[in-house]
């Protein structure tokens, strides 16, 4: 479904990946590990079509029987970042009214309300977001970004400020996700997290892939034990 | 082309270059008859007009490497459009400094609001916004193609600016280009002022591209070593 | 369209329940009409000749205040990457956005104007129609590559701090002919002399309107 070729990305000095190769096929479900600073946002981006790679290419394959365009193509994503990309001056109602309208959802107002309050904050619909907690809010930008039933799942450390009633839900959401066979990359840190939603696991160390693997063929305590011998190894260095 | 055929270019242009320049300093000082009413002040417009036709090449080029940006996305056309930017910048203080030398004896005034003068410093303030706009982004990408975005508007805008100001604010004789041309015994020294800038321009922008990417090889080498 | 709408309604929405960038732009140009006033002196001057430069330099810099709010708005929790991943064409985001910097410095330049009328003890029943056209159409080129240079400054490491000193050099022709029609209109010119500089307005409007339209998504992505 996707395919990365030697996706590199420089900000001048600092390069954040360094030829990236990777084959995303449809269903799966992949666990982004990495120290901060691997390139694992910057690799979430160019999925996402928001930033440009350097070098190399990252194709997404054309929807069955759909035209390629990028417009069409980001249709079919749902991103979640470290932004909420909520309007804090505009309700709860208000912001997916607007998401809604721009991603073709038709809905009315009563399947906007069944969506917040799938996500734990029914009766709070009509409140300014200013007025959450950052918890609600991830939580909030969770039904925002995933409003259009995307079939490819983007998520930047998801779990990032919410509770564990906002974490149990957005576990059940990734399950279920999973389970109707949709595709997902999500960066995350918690390695037992990861082990447990994703159905393959990446490493991403110095902007490559340092470990690729699937949680059957690999045992939670060995994939820990590799996750931490690449964390521990000196960060940057010459020897590439 | 080989590394050894552009440093040899690069002599071949530098030496042609010092030529142009010691022919156009003899044509201008020497060779050029004295003007009748203005005397020797008047040499100064062969520099003056030089540097304002070589700038707005300069600017041309700069609008061209943006949309050839634009289309390609290769670094290459960013390093010319900053090169063709700065040039033409300085090109345009040339103009705006020998201008007001010129204007004061002549007209009495330092300053005329007169459309080739207010071009010549709203270019100057367009291109030094286009060089602040680099200042402020430090994603080499995008700072590439924000500046060639704004490089474009610039460009287009130029020519708008001239005609507002000369459809509202025309109170200036017209320059001696447009009203019959220049006396034939100074061509000689005209046009060889404006080929050894517009040489001096090919040089500059070589130099300056060489220069910006070498600084680029530098970033990169920096990148494996870090 | 609908998503150009959409745009469009959700800056008015914001707009109208903080008011942040009216009242800003509201107060900072009846600020402008009365410093100008003082730097003027305006008792020497008549009043006729000197309210067109002082009125547009007053919506120019309200404009300028408000196409940074816009943006900042924008910028506050990651929003422009929400509408950056819309599946929607990128220019569709520019127009929505341009259309709302129209109305909301339209909106401004209304209470500008009658402020203005007030201190230059000007008189204007007849004029209203010609000068509301020439307001439309100078706002239009203002805000056309306001928009897209708003969205390059609020993407710089500057923000808001850069946006005059990018915009204003650009508009100049837009506040010359602006300027220029309104003292016409305030002269008593007929409507055969103001063609020029509607032509002039209206096709700003559009050159820079298409260049912006085509170019927006770049100045967006990284």
């Amino acid at each position: 479904m996707i395919e990365v070729r030697g996706l590199a990305k420089y900000y001048g000095r600092q390069g954040a990946l360094h030829g990236l190769d990777l084959a995303i096929a449809p269903g799966d479900f992949i666990a982004l590990f990495g120290r901060n600073g691997a390139g694992k946002s910057t690799f979430l981006r160019i999925l996402a079509g928001l930033a440009r790679p350097s070098a190399g290419s990252c194709r997404i394959a054309p929807a069955p029987g759909g035209r390629d365009s990028a417009a069409r193509t980001r249709g079919r994503i749902g991103y979640l970042s470290h932004h909420t990309s909520l309007y804090p001056d505009l309700t709860a109602l208000e912001n997916l009214r607007f998401s809604a309208r721009m991603m073709g959802v038709r809905g009315d107002d009563g399947f906007l309300a069944g969506r917040i309050g799938a996500v734990g904050l029914a009766g709070r619909e009509r409140e300014p977001v200013r007025a959450y907690s950052r918890g609600m809010q991830q939580r909030l930008a969770i039904a925002r970004a995933f409003l259009h039933d995307p079939d490819l799942l983007l998520l930047d450390e998801p779990f990032t400020g919410l509770d564990q009633a906002g974490a149990d839900f957005l576990e059940r959401y990734l399950l279920e996700a999973r389970a109707a066979g949709r595709t997902c990359v999500m960066a995350l840190h918690d390695a037992e997290t990861g082990y447990r939603l994703a159905n393959r696991l990446v490493v991403i160390d110095r902007g490559k892939a340092a470990l690729d693997a699937r949680p059957a063929a690999l045992p939670l305590d060995a994939f820990r034990a590799r996750y931490a011998a690449i964390l521990s190894a000196p960060a940057g260095g010459g020897a590439r | 082309m080989n590394k050894r055929t552009t440093a040899r270019l690069d002599m071949v242009l530098w030496g042609v270059l010092g030529l142009a320049m010691i022919a156009a300093l003899y044509l201008a000082f020497v060779d050029a008859p004295r003007e009748r009413t203005m005397g020797d002040l008047q040499r100064i417009f062969y520099f003056h007009v030089a540097a304002a036709i070589t700038g707005m090449t300069a600017f041309g080029v700069n609008f061209a490497a943006g949309v050839a940006y634009v289309a390609r996305r290769d670094r290459k056309w960013d390093r010319l459009a900053l090169a063709a930017a700065e040039t033409g910048v300085v090109f345009f203080a040339i103009v705006l400094i020998t201008g007001p030398i010129w204007a004061k004896p002549v007209w009495m005034v330092w300053w005329t609001w007169s459309p080739r003068l207010t071009l010549s410093l709203v270019l100057c303030l367009l291109y030094i916004a286009y060089l602040l706009i680099r200042r402020y982004i430090e994603d080499p990408d995008r700072r590439a193609m924000i500046a060639a975005v704004f490089g474009i508007v610039a460009f287009v805008d130029a020519p708008l600016v001239w005609f507002s100001i000369r459809w509202w604010r025309d109170i200036h004789p017209a320059p001696m280009l447009e009203s019959g041309g220049i006396d034939p015994a100074m061509r000689p020294a005209f046009w060889a002022c404006v080929a050894s800038f517009e040489l001096l321009l090919v040089y500059l922008l070589r130099r300056r591209c060489a220069l910006e990417s070498m600084r680029e090889e530098m970033e990169r080498l920096e990148r494996l070593a870090g | 369209m609908t998503r150009l709408w959409a745009v469009f309604r959700k800056d008015l929405a914001i707009e109208l329940r903080t008011k942040d960038a009216l009242n800003t732009m509201l107060f900072f140009g009846v600020v402008v009409l009365v410093v100008f006033h003082f730097a003027l002196r305006s008792g020497d001057v008549d009043p006729r000749a000197a309210a067109p430069g002082v009125l547009w330099v007053a919506f120019a810099f309200a404009g300028t205040l408000g196409l940074n709010r816009m943006f900042a708005v924008e910028k506050e929790n990651g929003c422009l990457e929400g509408l950056m991943m819309m599946p929607a064409d990128r220019g569709v985001l520019y127009l929505g956005k341009m259309l709302a910097g129209t109305v909301f410095m339209l909106a401004a330049e209304a209470v500008i104007f009658v402020a203005s009328l007030v201190f230059f003890n000007l008189t204007v029943w007849g004029e209203l129609p010609w000068l509301g056209l020439v307001f439309l159409l100078g706002t239009l080129g203002f805000t056309a590559v306001g928009t897209l240079l708003a969205a390059i400054a609020v993407n710089t490491r500057m923000r808001e701090v850069l946006l005059p000193v990018i915009l204003f050099p650009v508009i100049l022709p837009v506040l010359i002919h602006a300027v220029e029609a309104t003292a016409l209109i305030l002269g008593g010119a007929g409507p055969g002399e103001l063609k020029l500089p509607v032509a002039v307005l209206a096709a700003f409007t559009v050159v820079f309107g298409t260049i912006a339209f085509l170019l927006f998504e770049h100045v967006l992505e990284d």
